[in-house]
């Protein structure tokens, strides 16, 4: 497997999940994580790196609805699990449109951890006030927008 | 132009512009389509990682690199001993790879692309070098005095040869009006290292081929010149070199340069003949990104007992740690706005730019003028303290005025300063000094910016090709790069606006390979919607000659009779005869000779290359605003909360109110930043804060829910339909404001940033004493 990032030895495992409401299955050696198999195996570049240490939840993806750093996930505690991300949710889906209407998005690094950490919230809490989005999103970082479109776009989506 | 393109330039309401328009690469962006440096992937790519030195300053006796060479999966090992390379920088004092000496722990000794990062990495272990280590300088004073470790030998001095001096009269006379003054007010101040941070790190994927063809991808913010220093310095022929910009993950100054990573990515590539990848890890990207210019500023202003500004002086020393990139040159943008954001008749400003073994500084949003502001802004409050007025109509009293020449013939034309002094003291409800009682503030600052472009090399322009598809299509091809910022939206908006189709037709292109653009200096100076918009104004109102023409004679008018609109060419006289645009493209191009639509246009802003003395206009334009900041102190923790901002702009029309509002938005968050959180720690010029947890930037739960973006001013006469730029100005006077706000709060002056618990305790206590 010449060309990943990480090494990918001989020892590999199949790993069966559920990606985007798709049966899926990789091979893939121990210790590699959610991010790297998206990013490196599939080759789904939809979910960012930003720091690989659970910082910045550039990451974030949900396994079984609920949010994780991908960065910080083992391909080992993914299987048999489902797992959505930014690709899994709908162009024309709300929360989408009001990133985009709204002009949450700058430069757009930061943008597909920050939809699925508020796709989430909105599965849980589908009317949130402006201070659950701000606590809902405070492990996103984001350099450009400052939050406050952001915020904006997913009290928008909640209200829809 | 002809009368009926005025007329549609001139008209109060436009189909586009000055809407909350969408941004153009917002479904891109949002759903994860779009590619980053990091997203690159080549067939037969390799990873490459860097050996630096664990050294400050040592001199290099021996490198052997064969241990490397035999890890399985390693491909090529290079150091400086392999190519004969040139220097990086603008004073080419930096070469790419090091070989005889190591200046700074960031220093690359060599470099290692294999088939996966952790063998490059565990490759790195397998060179050996031998240093002989060389005592080295951290404080740029102490590296100024006789004796101090020289940096670079061959020079004598510590002291870069950068002249940073302007006088407006003789020093003697400025000393007078000093001495005579009523009021005077000195002061030290110092600002930080600070990490631009993008979310994107930098990175650049190289693939030298069989052919001979050396591709780069990267994120830098500056590609023509990329592309050019890339050719100098690897010796090679810039008609083999192509740059392709991937889609840019944030940048805000930190992809002004080409930097040894992207030399190094290519000299691995043209080794191994395959692709490398050289992407920076978080860590990486705190260590070794070039950080923002920390700043020491010495200044002094004086003022007569009427409260009008008589002379400010300004003694600034930079450290540009051992090699000089576009850190120390916020120097001279400090310069500009010491000398002409306010009215102040005398002059004096002098920069010092000092190497050492710390790292070497990049510039970032603002490019020095939140550093100088940061003293300024505190200035005037304490000036017009001392003066017993109050610092709004002190502010007031001394703002520039429209259609002013200032000291260092800076020409102001539009300037809308003190309009936007007086609705922030309005929105933010200002009743004067300690009004909000105890623990709780407000502070004020104006900020001045360059809004037109400026004019740090001897072009300062931007080019524009406009082609029409038969499906009605419009490309605007442009130099100009969209860094985040939303000005490829800006762009899409003015040629649909002058074309008459919805914004929604036009594709911005702009990530081919820069020799099928034209030319563009860079994304830099909150230039690209203000010089790239002018081009594809210019361009745009070529091709609607084109489609007027045509118009003309397919529908039988005249072509003063052509208006186009919402997609239709048509007779203004007889809206009935109307053509669809694209189907009227198709008339042009599908018939016996025929014609494309096709345009092209060059714009070069009207400034100046600033003469030997500093002096000139260097901006075709200037921003101007006022920042209003309420904070609480927590009076036991000194933990300060900022809990609104009113940040009021003077930048022309606005071409986008959503993009506009998310550049001061962000600005402002970045100003905060740097105001109260960041500050990358230093341990003899090693990062030692290098994760994003001991790195603070601000989140969600530390801007305030109040930031109120404001914009007040007339449509400049230079700006795309009288807009002027704005991508910096939001974090300029943030610091400032706050630490005004602090004072006005709890009675203390914080004189350095961030301003932390633990400062402004220390501050309160030596106060008590």
């Amino acid at each position: 497997m010449y060309g990943l990032k990480f090494p990918h030895s001989a020892r590999t495992r199949e790993i069966r999940f559920v990606l985007n409401g798709s049966e899926t299955s990789v091979r893939v050696p121990p210790g590699y994580t959610l991010l790297e198999t998206l990013r490196y195996v599939l080759r789904m570049t939809g979910t960012k790196e930003g720091c690989a240490r659970g910082d910045c939840g550039e990451c974030t993806v949900l396994v079984d609805g609920v949010p994780v750093h991908a960065c910080l996930t083992l391909m080992s505690q993914v299987e048999g699990r489902s797992v959505l991300t930014v690709e899994g949710i709908d162009r024309q889906h709300r929360l989408i449109r009001a990133f985009v209407e709204e002009g949450a998005v700058q430069c757009g690094h930061c943008t597909p951890g920050i939809v699925v950490a508020a796709y989430h919230l909105l599965s849980q809490v589908p009317r949130p006030t402006e201070e659950q989005v701000r606590e809902a999103l405070r492990g996103n970082l984001c350099r450009c927008t400052g939050y406050v479109k952001i915020i904006r776009a997913v009290l928008k989506a909640g209200e829809a | 132009m002809s009368a009926a393109q005025l007329l549609l330039e001139r008209r109060a309401e436009y189909s586009v512009i000055g809407k909350p328009v969408p941004k153009v690469d917002g479904d891109l962006k949002v759903t994860g389509a779009a590619r980053y440096v990091d997203d690159v992937k080549l067939p037969n790519m390799l990873y490459a990682k860097v050996l630096r030195s664990p050294y400050p300053h040592a001199r290099i006796k021996r490198i052997d690199v064969s241990g490397a060479l035999r890890v399985p999966g390693v491909v090529a090992v290079v150091t400086a001993h392999d190519f004969k390379l040139g220097r990086l920088g603008i004073l080419q004092d930096h070469p790419p790879l090091k070989g005889d000496k190591v200046r700074s722990v960031r220093d690359e000794v060599a470099a290692v692309a294999a088939v996966d990062e952790e063998t490059a990495e565990r490759a790195l272990e397998e060179i050996t070098v031998e240093y002989e280590e060389l005592p080295a300088v951290f404080d740029p004073i102490e590296a100024m005095k006789d004796g101090a470790p020289l940096i670079h030998e061959e020079l004598g001095t510590n002291v870069a040869p950068v002249n940073f001096t302007f006088h407006s009269h003789p020093p003697e006379e400025i000393e007078r009006v000093f001495e005579r003054a009523r009021a005077v007010v000195e002061g030290e101040f110092r600002t930080q290292y600070m990490n631009a941070s993008p979310l994107g790190t930098m990175g650049v994927v190289a693939h030298y081929d069989s052919a001979g063809y050396l591709t780069v991808y990267t994120n830098t913010q500056a590609p023509f010149l990329y592309r050019r220093d890339l050719a100098r310095v690897l010796g090679m022929d810039p008609m083999r070199i192509r740059v392709v910009q991937t889609e840019i993950g944030g940048s805000f100054g930190r992809g002004m340069d080409l930097y040894p990573p992207d030399v190094i990515a290519c000299l691995l590539s043209i080794k191994a003949r395959a692709p490398v990848r050289l992407v920076y890890t978080r860590q990486e990207e705190l260590m070794y990104a070039p950080p923002r210019q920390p700043v020491i500023v010495r200044m002094r202003t004086a003022a007569d007992r009427d409260g009008r500004l008589l002379a400010r002086e300004a003694r600034v020393f930079l450290d540009a740690g051992p090699y000089v990139s576009w850190g120390p040159y916020d120097g001279r943008v400090m310069m500009v706005t010491t000398t002409s954001m306010y009215n102040v008749p005398y002059v004096s400003y002098d920069a010092k730019v000092i190497y050492t073994n710390n790292p070497y500084t990049g510039t970032q949003r603002g490019a020095g003028n939140p550093q100088i502001t940061f003293a300024i802004e505190q200035q005037m409050d304490e000036l017009a303290e001392e003066l017993g007025m109050d610092p709004v109509e002190f502010r007031l009293l001394n703002a520039n005025r429209p259609n002013t020449v200032t000291p260092q013939g800076i020409r102001i034309t539009s300037c809308a300063m003190a309009e936007a002094i007086r609705r922030a003291a309005e929105l933010i409800g200002w009743r004067g000094r300690g009004s909000l009682g105890p623990n709780r503030g407000i502070g004020f600052a104006c900020y001045f910016h360059v809004g037109g472009g400026a004019r740090i090399y001897r072009s300062d322009g931007c080019g524009a090709v406009i082609v029409a598809d038969d499906f009605g299509q419009i490309a605007l091809i442009t130099g100009s790069t969209d860094i985040g910022t939303g000005s490829d939206t800006a762009l899409a908006q003015i040629v649909a606006e002058v074309l008459g189709v919805p914004v929604s037709w036009v594709r911005v292109v702009n990530d081919v390979d820069v020799s099928l653009r034209p030319w563009d200096v860079g994304t830099h100076a909150s230039r690209a919607t203000f010089v790239a918009g002018n081009a594809a104004l210019m361009a745009a109102r070529e091709a609607r000659r084109v489609l007027v023409k045509g118009a003309a004679e397919v529908l039988g008018v005249s072509e003063d009779d052509v208006e186009l609109r919402d997609g239709y060419a048509f007779s203004r006289s007889d809206p009935s005869r109307r053509i669809e645009i694209p189907k009227l493209i198709r008339r042009i191009h599908f018939r016996e000779r025929g014609n494309v639509v096709l345009a092209t246009a060059f714009y070069d802003p009207p400034n100046e290359m600033q003469d030997e003395r500093w002096y000139g206009n260097i901006s075709a334009t200037y921003t101007f605003g006022c920042q209003a900041v309420q904070v609480r102190v927590d009076p036991e923790t000194m933990q300060v909360f900022v809990e609104r901002v009113v940040s009021v702009h003077d930048i022309g029309r606005v071409l986008n109110p959503l993009t506009a509002e998310g550049q001061v938005h962000g600005g402002v968050a970045m100003g905060l930043g740097l105001s109260l959180y960041e500050e990358l720690v230093l341990e003899r010029g090693a990062v030692v804060n290098s994760t994003l947890m001991d790195y603070l930037l601000p989140t969600a739960l530390e801007v305030p829910p109040d930031v109120q973006a404001v914009f007040v001013g007339e449509d400049d006469p230079e700006g795309p339909f009288g807009a002027k730029g704005l991508g910096e100005t939001g974090t300029v006077p943030t610091a400032a404001a706050v630490a005004n706000a602090i004072y006005d709060a709890i009675g203390v002056r914080p004189r350095r940033t961030p301003i932390t618990p633990e400062y402004l305790w220390r501050l309160k206590r030596e106060k008590g004493k």
